[in-house]
This record gives C-alpha cells, structure tokens and sequence, in this order.
C-alpha cells in the first residue's frame, strides 16, 4: 500500500526477492476493499475464495526495533520514537502458530471465522469513514498529478474524519517526512499520534482466535 | 472514484462502484436497493442521486474541479465472507488477480515503505 506505487516498493522487493506474487497497491485497495488500516495486516482466503480471518496484525518475526539500542548519539526525537516503538505488541509465534494450524486444518480450524463471523467483524463503514476514502482518494489523485500541496488539505480531513486509520495518516506523513515526524502540514505526526491513542501498547490489537 | 462532472455515463458508474442499475434498483450481489429520479436505462446517471440513495459521500475540490466520490457508508464493510475481487499489478506492470490463486489457500499480507 503505498501512493508513490512501484517506485517506492521497488528496491525493498527487490532484495527480498520473494517467491510470493508481490503486487503494488498504490490506490490503497486493501483499504478500501478489505478494511486495512495499517501495515502489516492480513486477510486469509480459502480455496473457494471465501475470506476465513481479517485485519490481524501479521507479524511474522520479532522487529529488530525491540532489540536495537538507544544511544545518546541518536536525535531526541529518534529516541522517543524508538522508546514507543519498543512497546509495541506484536506476537509472531502465535500468529504464526494460528496460521500453521489454518493451513493443515482448513475450516476445522479453531482460528478459521464462519461466513458471517467474517462479515460481523469485518464491522461497518461509517459515513465519516466513507468519506474519508473519498477524501483519501481525492488526495492521491491530487498527489500523482504533481499537485502534492493540493492533497493535504484532504489527507488531514481524511485523518481528522477517522483517527484509527493508521495507512492514511503514516502515508501522508511520509511523503511530508520520511521520519512521519512533526511538520507544519499535518496537526498529527507517529509519536504524538500514537500516544494519543493509547501508546505502542496499544498500537496493534491483540491476536484473538 | 474520480469524476469531474456530476452527471456521470452510467456504465462508468458501474465499472467504478461495482452496483448495476436494473429496474428494481441499484443492486449489488444479492441486494437491491430501489432508486427514485433516476432512470435505470439512461445513459447518464446524476451521481447526486445515487449518492443520496446509496449513502456515496462527495467530495469536491473546486479548484481543480474534481469530485471525489466515497464508496456506500452505513452497511457492513463485507456484503458477504466472500472476497471482493482484488486485481493489481506486480512491479513490472503486469496485473494479478487474487482470484487466479482459487483452489490453494491465500493469506494476503499489507504491507509499504513508509
């Protein structure tokens, strides 16, 4: 998911070189079509097409960021970031523990949703929340035909219209600070933001069967 | 979806939104919502109308003259467990459909550079 589309994703494809179809979302579909509100998120899909699970945090391994060492050296700023980046939950054995079992278990599965277990939690789309795709979309429109100041108007009505969306505040952030840090573009910047919301602790939502 | 006129060609409508208007309403998959001042055989359809019915917000930057049209509020996100269809292209520009991977089971993963 990611506006500035191939270009962006390029390199980091590139030296993954997954065996995997890695596909470039630059109109952030996932969002639009599957409630996608951060990275990384999954949705599972059977073999007749049916979606089994939806919106999970899809850690696969411990971020090297709960290791990495704060150092004085480091800008004030960076150090704050990382001290609640250090606090984020992420649980990759039992995600992929859950995803292990799918896969031998298929529908036996206890982590397998029902048909109408997947639209329930799917939840609703609000009428802020719609618009605020549309403001979201109007924004990347603005953005890929060279007018990136034109877009921020949208992008903050977008975040002030629904807060949670994590993919529509940190891409607009970005492409104003790659660090998504303070600027006069946005009222919201990653560290403030997140503290508001509860700190890293509550960044992502817990696994639940 | 992007317009820069309100009233729209009804088959762009369609191609954008996923609904088909019929003459007992719009409808998506199994649901049909009736329509009121909208003529489902015309060619154009006044995007207001369908807004309103639908619940579409619009959202309009006047400078450029463009209108922003958000997807249907008020319901589920999912009309149902099965997946929307989801086509987008690899990094050489070649398109991909979820679909295509039918009979293997697929976890999609999100993922950016931000």
């Amino acid at each position: 998911m990611d506006t500035k589309g191939a270009a962006a994703a390029r390199e980091w494809i590139e030296i993954a070189k997954p065996t995997h179809p890695s596909l470039i979302d630059a109109a952030h579909i996932l969002g639009e079509k599957l409630g996608i509100v951060n990275v990384p998120m999954s949705a599972w899909i059977n073999e007749d097409g049916i979606l089994v699970r939806l919106g999970d945090a899809a850690f696969t391994q411990v971020s090297p960021i709960r290791t990495m060492k704060i150092t004085d050296e480091m800008p004030k700023e960076l150090q704050e970031v990382l001290r609640e980046a250090k606090k984020i939950q992420t649980d990759p054995d039992t995600y992929l523990g859950a995803l292990r079992d799918w896969a031998v278990k298929g529908v036996n599965s206890q982590f397998a949703w029902s048909p109408a277990e997947v639209v329930e939690r799917s939840g609703g789309r609000s009428l802020a929340e719609a618009r605020a795709a549309a403001c979201f979309e109007l924004g990347q429109h603005l953005y890929r035909g060279g007018n990136e100041r034109d877009a921020v108007v949208h992008w903050r009505e977008a975040h002030r219209l629904v807060p949670g969306n994590w993919t529509y505040k940190r891409q607009a952030w970005s492409i104003a600070d790659p660090n998504q840090g303070p600027t006069e573009d946005y009222e919201g910047n990653w560290i403030k933001d997140v503290k508001a919301q509860g700190g890293g602790e509550a960044y992502y939502l817990p696994f639940v069967p | 979806m992007i317009i820069q006129s309100l009233e729209i060609p009804k088959s762009d409508f369609e191609a954008q939104t996923g609904w088909s208007l019929k003459p007992e309403g719009a409808c998506k998959g199994d649901r049909c919502v009736p329509l009121q001042g909208i003529d489902p055989a015309a060619h154009t359809v006044d995007i207001r109308l369908l807004s309103e019915t639908l619940v579409m917000p619009i959202v309009h930057d006047e400078a450029h003259g463009l209108y922003a049209v958000g997807p249907g509020s008020g319901g589920p996100l999912l009309a149902s467990a099965e997946c929307p269809e989801i086509t987008l292209p690899d990094l050489d520009g070649n398109e991909f459909s979820i679909s295509s991977l039918r009979g293997r089971k697929v976890v999609i993963v999100s993922w950016a550079s931000w």
